[in-house]
């Protein structure tokens, strides 16, 4: 039996949900229920679609991934490590003193973090500014910014994706998370940011949505981008419609929250979960 | 006898007719004053020949900051990002990310008090050598609040990293370009734009990133000054020799970092201090300078000629600078009530 691409890249974003529990623990709380609902979409950029070194993170060669939202660092840790950048033994040190992997994504701290995040609606200023400079110096190099739906609530999100559109930025890819929930509650009851496709399009950008938890849809909307991308053209969005918690049923079910507590004795409760989970699929 | 009340009734409606505001930036030069046309535009294109790191960004304001000069000059190095600061300076982050040279104008308003976040966090946090052009600082137009950066001095003192100059003329502006590009951090520049007084020639000075010099020395009064307030302190210096004041004239066009040896050594006398400058009094070079004398524990007295700490009004700049004691005249005055 072949393994095909979708196989390696369900891999993947099984392994990074574990880290994420695992680190999750470590703090015995945090963003798990958003870092588990990005999994699959950070498992495909990191495993399928970078151009990376992992012993060189530094490679002046590379495609650039942008974490504009900081607190989904627990995610790109768990990508990062997936991708050989950051050793696995590493991720056990999440948020604590001294570690290269704070809570909040810095650039200054760890190996393949692009920008230090956080401040929301700063990702795709910076990257439309990437996307210039690297066309200018003649490379094909492309960017990826990854923001969240809470970010479009954010004047500077639309000030860059005028600008990138303007500028014909054809090589930046925005990839947005749409877990429809932010910091005070469900995103459609704090500033309804539908209908987004429609948004985006006006804006100026070849616009897909899918099941961000739909490996197949997922790496059909990148082909499609990457077929697309070109020095001058129209930049590219993906609005990844996510599920918080995926992966671990009692989480995907629990009340939602920006800010997820866990029990200590639940958090091998959501292993446990997420491996029957893993292994009835393949067993499928 | 006709004509003369003719000319009499002619002089009486010209001495009665108000100045105006006139354009959004005036000139500040004095009648006759030599001027270099924009010196910062020049200095950039100039600069951009022999560093092909060099870009220009600008954000709906590249006639106004004087960054047209450079579009027209290297337009494939020009980059338009219209009028959206936050983008403006993410983008000459993202930039300088892959290793170009930004320098990115707009005016100082708009830099220091819409786009601090991404000053702060994008460019100054991981040090990036983004030069941050600021169109309009202090008291330089007529156009009221909107307008008016009386306090970006203040607002960007507290960010690390960043680099902070106040220029006072056209030779400070060009000599300033190419080692704002030498930086390896981040900078602000207090942009002077248009035709710009050429002053400190004159002078046996050469402007130095991060050092104040003492362009005259002087027995009874101690001016320290940055930016325009340079030219109106070597001014009101020459009036007060006529009174038999001798005035030495401390220019620090580097507010951050500060270079209190050279300026402490001057201030350390028994002579009267005066700081001048083009900010408000709250948080700017007074401040600086006060904070420096205080740490060294020195008990001098500093007197501060500065904009209030207030909204000021729109009007014609020549009006504007002598209500809020900017004007030669007014420091002139206040020196000599200082002196008693």
């Amino acid at each position: 039996m072949t393994t095909t691409r979708a196989d390696r890249v369900h891999a993947a974003a099984y392994r990074m949900r574990h880290h994420i529990l695992d680190m999750g623990e470590v703090q015995g709380q945090g963003y798990v229920g958003q870092a588990l609902g990005v999994a699959d979409l950070l498992a495909v950029t990191h495993t399928d679609q970078l151009r990376h070194r992992a012993e060189d993170p530094e490679w002046a060669g590379r495609d650039r991934f942008l974490l504009s939202t900081g607190h989904y660092a627990i995610a790109l840790y768990a990508a990062l490590a997936e991708a050989g950048t950051l050793p696995v033994s590493e991720l056990e040190t999440y948020g604590s003193d001294g570690s290269r992997l704070p809570m909040s994504g810095m650039a200054s701290y760890t190996p393949g973090m692009e920008i230090s995040g956080g401040s929301l609606g700063h990702g795709l200023t910076v990257a439309v500014g990437m996307a210039l400079g690297l066309r200018f110096q003649g490379t094909r190099q492309r960017i990826f910014n990854f923001l969240s739906d809470g970010e479009l609530d954010e004047g500077s999100t639309w000030e860059a994706a005028m600008g990138a559109a303007h500028h014909q930025l054809g090589l930046l890819t925005a990839l947005v998370d749409m877990n429809a929930l932010q910091a005070d509650g469900p995103t459609a009851g704090v500033l309804g940011i539908e209908p987004a496709e429609q948004k985006w399009e006006a804006a100026g950008w070849f616009t897909q949505r899918v099941d961000g938890n739909d490996v197949d849809s997922l790496l059909a909307a990148f082909d499609a981008a990457a077929e697309r991308a070109q020095p001058v053209g129209q930049p590219s969005v993906i609005l990844c419609d996510t599920r918080i918690g995926r992966g671990v049923p009692l989480l995907e079910t629990r009340e939602k929250a920006h800010f997820m507590r866990i029990d200590e004795h639940e958090w091998q409760l959501c292993r446990d979960q997420l491996t029957h989970g893993h292994e009835g699929a393949r067993a499928q | 006898m006709t004509s003369s009340t003719s000319s009499t009734s002619s002089t009486s409606k010209t001495s009665t007719k108000r100045l105006t505001t006139s354009a959004m930036i005036a000139s500040f030069a004095d009648p006759g004053q030599r001027t270099a046309s924009a010196p910062f535009g020049h200095a950039l294109a100039a600069l951009a020949e022999s560093d092909e790191r060099v870009v220009g960004l600008t954000a709906d304001l590249g006639k106004y900051t004087d960054m047209h000069v450079f579009a027209q000059a290297h337009p494939e190095r020009f980059f338009q990002l219209g009028m959206a600061e936050q983008l403006l300076f993410g983008a000459a982050a993202g930039m300088a990310e892959v290793g170009l040279v930004p320098f990115a104008s707009t005016y100082s308003v708009f830099a220091a008090r819409r786009a601090y976040d991404f000053l702060c966090l994008d460019i100054a946090e991981p040090n990036l050598n983004v030069n941050i052009v600021g169109g309009l600082p202090g008291l330089t137009t007529g156009y009221g609040p909107s307008h008016q950066a009386t306090e970006d001095v203040a607002i960007f003192r507290g960010m690390p990293k960043l680099t902070i100059v106040d220029p006072c003329d056209s030779v400070d502006i060009e000599q300033a370009v190419p080692q704002l590009a030498a930086a390896e951090g981040p900078t602000y520049l207090r942009l002077l734009r248009g035709k710009v007084p050429t002053v400190l020639d004159e002078y046996d000075y050469t402007f130095r990133l991060g050092k104040a010099s003492v362009l005259r020395g002087g027995n009874d009064v101690v001016f320290v000054s940055s930016g325009l307030m340079t030219m109106r302190a070597l001014q009101a210096a020459d009036e007060l020799a006529q009174h038999n004041v001798d005035v030495s004239v401390v220019h620090t066009p580097t507010i951050k970092p500060f270079d209190a040896e050279t300026v402490l050594a001057e201030v350390d006398s028994d002579r009267l201090v005066v700081t001048l400058e083009n900010h408000t009094v709250v948080g700017g070079l007074f401040e600086t300078l006060a904070s420096a004398v205080v740490s060294r524990g020195l008990g001098t007295r500093v007197v501060p000629i500065a904009l209030p700490d207030e909204f000021l009004d729109a009007g014609a700049l020549p009006t504007l600078h002598e209500r809020y004691g900017l004007a030669t005249s007014t420091i002139v005055d206040k020196v000599l009530g200082e002196l008693g």
